[in-house]
Formats: structure tokens, C-alpha cells, sequence
């Protein structure tokens, strides 16, 4: 069994992000990036997949600027066996991830394609289910558990209000949710290793893939600050004011 | 990966899991782990798994190779975070390194393997009760009989001398020879009958990790263990480690200093006084500056040392220099965060007791800071004759 594992370059997590002066998005120059954490929980899956005996090649992919290849190299020396960048310096929506993954898949011919639930950049939520769709597969998002057995992938979600555990016929495609595992940091041994492991570049043109944005971004802003909060004396101040001043009850 | 930029990536990957690992594996438990020094077994499985114990051996004897420059990085983390858990690797991979710059095939081809993988794990035992830095002093004697050398005496203040398996020792095969250093050998001593580890040492701070005092008492090892072959060597085996060690000592500084620095950064903006944090007050301005001036340029120091050593050339006045000014700015920080934080600086607490704790052993340690300024000054004479 085949497994590919979509990897992101995202700003990383501890990093306090910061809106760019002319609103047009964030400041990544200088910025410490890592591959994005929910995608970690994915090479993780991968890797532990391979481990049980139940996959037997484990391909990562990243898509972006030729720096992702840092990314792949993070995701090899955790275990993945080689690596394809799809290069561009293009901004990339879900929509031309997902047409680009599909491009990939078509090449690579998987038996499941592993992403993260979303990225924590822009938290779109949407490359899994997006390609999914066109491929025509079945999909297990927000995973916590899996279990693949005899071309059948049985998926705890984590949805509202509870757990849905679903059946779905292989190939399909899974977006991981944090509690599906905890990723291991790679050896430094591994790391070392990771440096022979392959990394094939391709383009979008090669993929025949057209990935104008569909989106427009208007501005991006910081969020509000929070204002320093109120002490009240006791309870009928506390309904008084709600009342009164927030107009909530 | 050949270009710098392939380099440093590689190194920012390194430095990544090594600051995972930290994160995840050493400071949940540094606390308590250090207030009742207890060995952290746990953590030791951890940095066998990362692979740290073959950190600099090179890969074709199972190590990673790495440069002393990546080293320091990773030891001065480490530091930053438990300084005892550095000594784990620390002077083990001195060990190694005498046997790799100076063994014989035979002996690196038996021993680096498995020093690599922390299978065995090793210390260096120099110093007895009677002398320190005036190595040549030494009494423990190495005398020849047969195909094994009787070890008979005894050293003390050795690190990883009750958890470790293997020590570099130094020892006299010949107690008369003039100038004393020709009569002086190194010898890789396997634990066993004869050698008897002794007392536990209380310490004032690195804690956790073991320090204790060790009993030969015709201790019978294989002549082969000699390192080299050759007697009459063991002083520059152990003195050329020894600059791989004063870089890393120099590193913990770095790393002590920082966290200094990074835990009074943080509080000095939080605690306030008379309507303002007391990083608004120019008294705390001028520590917090002076003390990030100490980790820069005790940084950069280091990098320097590493970078010398890296290149193979004696280095021994660039990591005295490092060294000596490394430890002293781990010295100066971790006071200087201590009256920042005010009582709670000397709560249990809180870390920078603790780094107030364990800064002075680096002025002690591999080559006191007294010992430094006479290296330092010795080789800048002898590097410009008049
Ligand atoms: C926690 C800890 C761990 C240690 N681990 C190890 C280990 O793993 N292996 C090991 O072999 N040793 C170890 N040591 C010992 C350490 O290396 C020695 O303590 C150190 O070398 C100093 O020697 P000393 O204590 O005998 O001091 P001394 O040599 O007695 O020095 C006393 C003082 O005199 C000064 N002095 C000495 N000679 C001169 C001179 N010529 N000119 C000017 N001043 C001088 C010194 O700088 C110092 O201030 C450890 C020590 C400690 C505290």
C-alpha cells in the first residue's frame, strides 16, 4: 500500500505572527517556518502505517516556493521514503492545491492521500474535502483513529457534539485531526539519512495544471485587542450590568 | 547538500528535534528531577534514541559527524534548558574523541560503534584528591605486567562515573620520567573487578547527574586499551580533547546566559513597580542590556573556538578564550537575572536559582578560568615573538 502525504510550509506555530503594514497579508521575512502541525500528525500516521507492516512506501509532497523542500526534508527524516515538490513562487488556493494533488495522485497512483484537517495559516479547511471530490474518492476528515483493513479504511471523526466512526472503501482521502496521534521529533541519525533520500521538482505547467486564484484577499488585519476586563462586586451587579450595559440579557 | 544554504538548513533540522526533544522529553521533568538529583534515566533513553552520544564521532564509525560549530549550538540548548543533562554527552564524547584523534584502528573500529549508539557510555577521569589542575601531579599508577597494566589509586570528582560503563583514564606508567607528562597514558578502562566507584558526590548544583570518586585497587586492563599504543602520550591525548571540551563548557555558558537573559526579559515586563514594569526602570534597562551583550559576545566567542577547531588547527587560546568568557557571562547573568526576579529569583520556584547554581562549576570545570588566562596568555606570546 502506497501512502502520500501532503506536508505545508507554515509560519511556525510559537511564532507571533504579525499583519503587514499595508494590510495585504502577514510578515513571513525572517520568520521561523515549519511544516504545519497538523500535517506532522499526518507524515506521523504515514510513518506509523509503514511501521505496522501496512504500507509499504510512503511519498510526501509539498507545493510552493523551492524552501518546501525543507519541509520534505522534515517529513523524510521522520520516515517518508522520498519527496515531490510541485514549484511555484505562485500564491496557492485550496482549489490549485487540490487540482495539483490530483495531477499528483494520477501519477503516483496512491491508496491513500493524508492531509492535515487544515493549515494553520489560513485555516481554510478545504484542500482534503476539495480533493477528495475531484478525485471521486471517499473521504475521512477530522480523523482520530484509523484502521485500514482489507481495502477497508475505518475512520473515527471527531465532528460536533461527539465521534462518527465511518467505513470507507479504499483509495480514499484523510484529513487528520490533533488527537490522531503525537507526532515523533525525527533522530539525528534519520536527519542524516533524510539528506540521500530523493525529492523530484516538478511545475504546475508539467502537471498541465491551471492554478489562478479564485479568491481575492481585500485586507488582512490583526484581531481586535482584548481589552482588560471588569470586576464586579457580586451577582446582582453582574445581571445589573449585563442588562444595563451589554444588553445581552 | 553541499552549499551553505543546504548546510544550515540541515543544521536548522538538527537543531529543530533537539529543541523538540527538550521541550517535550527534558523540561517537564528537569525540576523535579534536579531537586531530588535523581539520574534521569528517562531522558538518557531519549537522547540515545535522538542519537547525541554520536554526535561528533564521525559516520564511519556509526557517529553523525557533526562539526564542533552544530555541537555548540546543541549543547548551549541543552543548557539552556538543564545543564546536567549536557554533561550526559558532554564528556563522553571527550572520551571519543581521544580514542578517534589518537587510538589505533583496532581500538576505534572495538569501541566508537558503540559509544555512538550510547550502548556504551563513557567519562573522563583525570582529577584525585590531591590535584586538579596541576595534572601532572597525578599518583594513580598503570604498572605493566604481562599483556594488562595493574591501575592502583584514585581519582575523584568523575562525571558519569556510576551510570557510565567506560572511562578514559589517566594514569603513570612511569612515575620518574622527566619532564612528568612522558610518563603519563591514557587508558580506556572498561568497569569491572578491581575498580571500585565510591561515594556519591553532594553537589551545589548539577545535580541529577553523577558525580563520585573512584577506587582502583589492582584493576587489571588489557594492555590493548592503551590508547595509541603508546605510552608516554596520555597528557596531549587528554589535553586535545580537552579544547572540544572547554568549547562546550563554553557552550553551557551561552546557554545558561541565555536563559538568564530570556527569563528576565520576560519578567522584568510583567512585575511592575511603582505603576510601571520594572523593565521601564532604568537600573533594570542597564542589566538587561549589558546582559544580552554577554550572551552575544560570548556567543560569537564560541563560534569562533568551534570554528577553529573545526578546521583541525591547534585551537587551545580560542576555546581558553570562550570558555573563559563564556562561564563568566553565565556567572554575571545568572546574579544579574536573580536581583531582576528579586525573592522570587531565590525561590526553588523558579529556574534561576538553579542557574545560579550550577554557573560556578563551568568557572571550575574542564580547566579552571585562572588556568584559561595562563593558556590564553601563554600562547599569545608564543604566537608573536618579538
Ligand atoms: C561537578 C564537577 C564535576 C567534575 N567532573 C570531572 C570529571 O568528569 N573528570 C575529571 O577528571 N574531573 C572532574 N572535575 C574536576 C575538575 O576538573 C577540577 O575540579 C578542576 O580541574 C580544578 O581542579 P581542583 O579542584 O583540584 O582545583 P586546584 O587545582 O586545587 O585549584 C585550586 C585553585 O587554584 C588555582 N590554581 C591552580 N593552579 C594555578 C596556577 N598555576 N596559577 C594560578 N592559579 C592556579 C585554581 O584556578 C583554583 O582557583 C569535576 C569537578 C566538579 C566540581
Amino acid at each position: 500500500m502506497k501512502v502520500l502525504v501532503a506536508v505545508k510550509r507554515v509560519i511556525d506555530a510559537y511564532v507571533k505572527v504579525r499583519v503587514k503594514a499595508d494590510q495585504t497579508g502577514v510578515e513571513t521575512a525572517n520568520v521561523k517556518m515549519s511544516m504545519n502541525p497538523f500535517d506532522e500528525i499526518g507524515v506521523e500516521q504515514a510513518v506509523r502505517l509503514k511501521e505496522a507492516g501496512t504500507a509499504s512506501e510512503i511519498v510526501a509532497v509539498s507545493l510552493g516556493a523551492s524552501q518546501c523542500q525543507e519541509t520534505i526534508r522534515t517529513a523524510l527524516a521522520m520516515g517518508a521514503d522520498r519527496g515531490i515538490l510541485v514549484e511555484t513562487d505562485a500564491e496557492l488556493q485550496p482549489l490549485a492545491v487540490a487540482k495539483l494533488l490530483k495531477a499528483v495522485v494520477a501519477d503516483e497512483k496512491p491508496d491513500i492521500v493524508i492531509l492535515g484537517k487544515q493549515a494553520i495559516d489560513d485555516d481554510s479547511n478545504q484542500t482534503g474535502q476539495m480533493l477528495a471530490a475531484l478525485l471521486g474518492w471517499a473521504q475521512g476528515t477530522f480523523t482520530s483513529k484509523l484502521v485500514i483493513d482489507d481495502g477497508i479504511a475505518t475512520c473515527t471523526r471527531e465532528v460536533d457534539g461527539g465521534l462518527e466512526t465511518v467505513s470507507l472503501k479504499m483509495p480514499i482521502v484523510m484529513t487528520t485531526d490533533l488527537r490522531l496521534n503525537e507526532p515523533r521529533y525525527a533522530s539525528l541519525p534519520n536527519i542524516m539519512k533524510a539528506k540521500r533520500k530523493p525529492i523530484d521538482v516538478k511545475t504546475p505547467d508539467e502537471l498541465g495544471v491551471d492554478i489562478g486564484p479564485r479568491i481575492s484577499v481585500l485586507k488582512v488585519v490583526a484581531p481586535a485587542k482584548r481589552e482588560a476586563g471588569v470586576k464586579v462586586a457580586d451577582a446582582a451587579e453582574l445581571v445589573a450590568r449585563l442588562r444595563d450595559e451589554a444588553g445581552v440579557i | 547538500m553541499d552549499t551553505i544554504e543546504d548546510r544550515d538548513a540541515h543544521e536548522a533540522l538538527i537543531l529543530d528535534s533537539v529543541d523538540r526533544f527538550l521541550e517535550r522529553d527534558v523540561k517537564p521533568f528537569a525540576h523535579e528531577l534536579e531537586a531530588n538529583d535523581t539520574y534521569p534515566d528517562e531522558i538518557v533513553d531519549k537522547m540515545k534514541e535522538l542519537g547525541l552520544f554520536g554526535a561528533t564521532i564521525a559516520p564511519e564509525y556509526g557517529g553523525l559527524g557533526l562539526p564542533a560549530t552544530t555541537y555548540s549550538k546543541i549543547v548551549e540548548r541543552v543548557s539552556a534548558v538543564w545543564m546536567s543533562v549536557s554533561g550526559i554527552f558532554n564528556s563522553h564524547l571527550i572520551m571519543a574523541a581521544a580514542v578517534e584523534r589518537f587510538g589505533t584502528e583496532a581500538q576505534k573500529q572495538r569501541y566508537l560503534p558503540r559509544f555512538a549508539t550510547g550502548e556504551l557510555r563513557g567519562a573522563i577521569a583525570l582529577t584525585e584528591p590531591d590535584c586538579g589542575t596541576d595534572l601532572q601531579a597525578i599518583r594513580t599508577q598503570a604498572r605493566r605486567d604481562g599483556d594488562v597494566y595493574v591501575v592502583n589509586g584514585t581519582k575523584t570528582w568523575i562525571t558519569n562515573s556510576i551510570h557510565g560503563h567506560i572511562l578514559a583514564v589517566l594514569v603513570k606508567t612511569d612515575a620518574n620520567a622527566e619532564p612528568r607528562h612522558k610518563g603519563m597514558s591514557l587508558l580506556l578502562v572498561e568497569k569491572g573487578a578491581g575498580l571500585r566507584v565510591g561515594r556519591k558526590l553532594e553537589k551545589l548544583g548539577y545535580r541529577g547527574i553523577d558525580t563520585a570518586e573512584l577506587l582502583f585497587e589492582d584493576c587489571r586492563v588489557p594492555a590493548e586499551n592503551l590508547i595509541g599504543g603508546e605510552e608516554g602520550k596520555g597528557l596531549r591525548q587528554i589535553m586535545s580533547g580537552l579544547e572540544l571540551g572547554r568549547i562546550n563548557v563554553a557552550a553551557r555558558g551561552v546557554g545558561i546566559a541565555r536563559a538568564c537573559l530570556d527569563e528576565a526579559v520576560a519578567y522584568s515586563q510583567t512585575r511592575k513597580t511603582f505603576g510601571k514594569p520594572i523593565c521601564e526602570h532604568q537600573s533594570i534597562q542597564i542589566k538587561l542590556a549589558d546582559m544580552a551583550t554577554q550572551v552575544e559576545a560570548a556567543r560569537l566567542l564560541t563560534e569562533f573556538a568551534a570554528k577553529a577547531y573545526d578546521t583541525g588547527r591547534r585551537c587551545d587560546m580560542e576555546a581558553g578564550m570562550a570558555k573563559l568568557f563564556a562561564t563568566e557571562a553565565a556567572l554575571f547573568n545568572s546574579l544579574e537575572a536573580m536581583r531582576i526576579h528579586g525573592a522570587y529569583g531565590y525561590s526553588k520556584e523558579f529556574n534561576i536559582e538553579r542557574y545560579y547554581r550550577d554557573a560556578p562549576l563551568l568557572a571550575i570545570g574542564e580547566g579552571t578560568n585562572e588556568l584559561q588566562r595562563i593558556v590564553i596568555a601563554r600562547q599569545l606570546i608564543k604566537r608573536n615573538p618579538v
